[in-house]
């Protein structure tokens, strides 16, 4: 964990005024109270104005055409993709790889692995077959659960995974039976966006590291609230999304080890991605570009490059530092208020310690029944607080707790505390209009 | 208050003491369908005899709406003859996508006619629609199966008019 001892603390009032959309009223006269953050987050005028920029004076196709336009684009285009590497502190530029968005990035490196068959000895350690394992854990995003499930379906290697404690927290205690000899990848969430838990991705990546494994992680949700450094976690592979740290949607990230993207088999082909082509077959281009056939996301990828470069200079430049102690603090208001909330249950951990701002929770009204999570949601929204219902892409985590959905409050470097006590006030009035 | 529009009394009162809920025998086809965007589950049971819908039972969790839906549906559907009830699902299955434009007839939709707020609600159409889509299913795998023993025609329209006649 960072230590978020004397870090210049984040002024949100002057953060709020950057984002343009929390000014707005709902229903009529309401304000927006947005604790939705963690599906996606709002966007600063930066992105905005950079992608409108990019648009208005410099718009062309990247990395072809030699006219003004076309090198302004493409210095645009790769300038984010530096901005990208120094943001999680990746080694070299051409570790950072464009993708759609965390799905794509995850989808992106589970297809390496059933596409190496097709490929020589180079791609020997994305071979898999019967016999090999492939370790999640049970608090995945479906986004990195589905594509394992479908590459086990491809390669008749077996799915395993690592399951959770009552509090939310990873179980580690059969980690060395699980991530064993046969394990090919293991691949977890950084911190899970239903229950909030920070996962100890180090300790895991040590035991793959012993075993051989790869280790691939979900940091859709710690990249846009922690400071990450992908070397110092020890991993192979790390995937996020823009549209979740300030970015625009469209546009995600994979990182991985240069050596290992130069073996690693494509994913998609078509243009850009390809050295040369001949009518029976081609030779494909060093990564990044391997792994970004056509015509990339390029208003997007200059719209990512503003919103790292805003993060980065906030609360003046201690950047992700200040934002992740101003959510930590978040979070501490939230799990003490929310806990006065009576026939309130969290679902995940009740302490703020190895924590984020996405706090999951089941209500009963007072006759101690449950009330479901979409009505919760609505009598909310009715109060303009914006959360989200359902089972958050994880449903099994839902299985394991035995609930069919939770509400789920998600906070951002743009939250306050009085918006959280204005969710603790909406969940009275939730109980109050439920109430037999 | 706009709330209101949406959770009529009529609905709360069903969501708090659902009518035929609990999954009963005999029974002619189950059916099991899920709301993936929320989590709501329902699981449905249907006996026809005669080309009648005897019996509809479920369980199931989810929203207020869809439980009280739920409820409504079998009030409505249960006794009626296959092609009654199939008109009634066309007809809800229209004022549910209506957006609140479709005035609603009470002397066919009875207690269902609460529902016309929903429709304002794009995201909770689909709750006041799962019991509705699970019966149809339910209904629909007995009638064309040549086993079943409700022995229905598979055109429901034609005894709803010999009935009405």
């Amino acid at each position: 964990m960072t230590d978020l001892a004397g870090v210049p603390e984040l002024d949100v009032e002057l953060v709020r005024k950057d984002f343009p959309i929390l000014d707005r009223m709902v229903h009529g006269d309401k304000p927006l109270v947005y604790l939705d953050s963690a599906a996606t987050s709002q966007k600063p005028r930066a992105v905005l104005d950079a992608e409108r920029e990019y648009y208005e004076l410099h718009n062309a196709n990247v990395h072809r055409g030699i006219h003004v336009l076309a090198e302004e684009a493409t210095a645009l285009y790769e300038a984010a993709r530096d901005k990208v590497a120094a943001f999680v502190g990746a080694p070299d530029r051409h570790e950072v790889v464009f993708t759609k968005n965390s799905s794509e990035a995850l989808n992106l490196v589970a297809y390496a692995f059933s596409n190496a068959a097709a490929h020589g000895p180079e791609a020997e350690r994305f071979r898999l077959g019967p016999g090999d394992q492939v370790v999640v854990t049970e608090m995945e995003h479906h986004s990195n659960l589905v594509p394992w499930q479908m590459l086990c379906q491809r390669t008749g290697a077996t799915l395993r995974w690592l399951g959770l404690t009552d509090d939310g927290r990873l179980d580690l205690s059969n980690l060395d039976e699980v991530v064993n000899e046969r394990t090919k990848v293991v691949s977890m969430v950084h911190q899970s966006n239903i229950l909030g838990t920070v996962n100890p991705v180090a300790a895991v990546a040590a035991r793959a590291r012993e075993v051989g494994a790869l280790v691939v992680v979900d940091g859709s949700q710690s990249v846009p609230h922690l400071p990450v450094d992908v070397t110092a976690l020890g991993v192979d592979f790390f995937a996020f999304t823009g549209h979740k740290m300030c970015g625009p949607t469209g546009i995600g990230v994979l990182w991985g080890r240069r050596e290992l993207l130069e073996v690693m088999p494509p994913f998609l082909g078509g243009g850009e991605m390809i050295e040369l082509v001949t009518m029976e077959a081609s030779t494909y281009a060093p990564p990044p570009h391997r792994f970004e056939a056509g015509t990339p996301m390029i208003s997007q990828a200059v719209g990512l490059g503003a919103a790292v470069d805003y993060l980065t200079g906030l609360a003046g430049g201690a950047g992700m530092a200040a934002v992740a102690a101003h959510e930590h603090a978040l979070t501490e208001h939230a799990l003490r208020r929310l806990a006065e909330v009576p026939g309130l249950r969290i679902i995940g951990p009740t302490d703020a310690v190895d924590r984020g701002g996405a706090i999951s929770f089941l209500l009963a009204g007072k006759d101690g029944r449950a009330i479901h999570p979409h009505d919760v949601g609505q009598v909310l929204d009715e109060q303009g607080i914006a959360v989200r219902v359902g089972h958050h892409c994880a449903r099994p985590v839902c299985l394991r707790y035995g609930v069919p959905a939770t509400t789920r409050a998600s906070f951002h470097l743009y939250t306050t505390t009085g918006e959280i006590d204005a969710l603790v006030e909406g969940l009275a009035a939730v109980r109050r209009f439920f109430g037999a | 208050m706009k709330l209101d529009s949406m959770y009529q009394e009529i609905i709360l009162d069903h969501y708090r003491n659902p009518h035929h809920r609990g999954l009963r025998e005999p029974f002619d086809a189950e059916v099991h369908h899920v709301n993936p965007t929320c989590g709501d589950e329902v699981t449905l049971r249907v006996k026809i005899v005669d080309d009648t819908v005897a019996d509809v039972s479920y369980e199931g969790e989810g929203c207020s709406i869809s439980q009280a839906s739920a409820s409504v549906m079998t009030d409505l559907v249960i006794g009626k003859s296959i092609g009654d009830a199939m008109a009634l699902e066309r007809e809800f299955l229209a004022l549910m996508q209506s957006r609140g434009t479709v005035e609603p007839d009470e002397d066919v939709l009875e207690d269902a006619i609460a529902f016309a707020g929903v429709s304002k609600y794009p995201a909770r159409v689909k709750c006041a629609l799962l019991s509705w889509m699970a019966w149809k299913d339910a209904t629909a795998q007995v009638v064309d199966s040549p086993a079943a023993g409700g022995g229905a025609a598979p055109e429901g329209s034609v005894p709803e008019q010999e009935k009405q006649a």
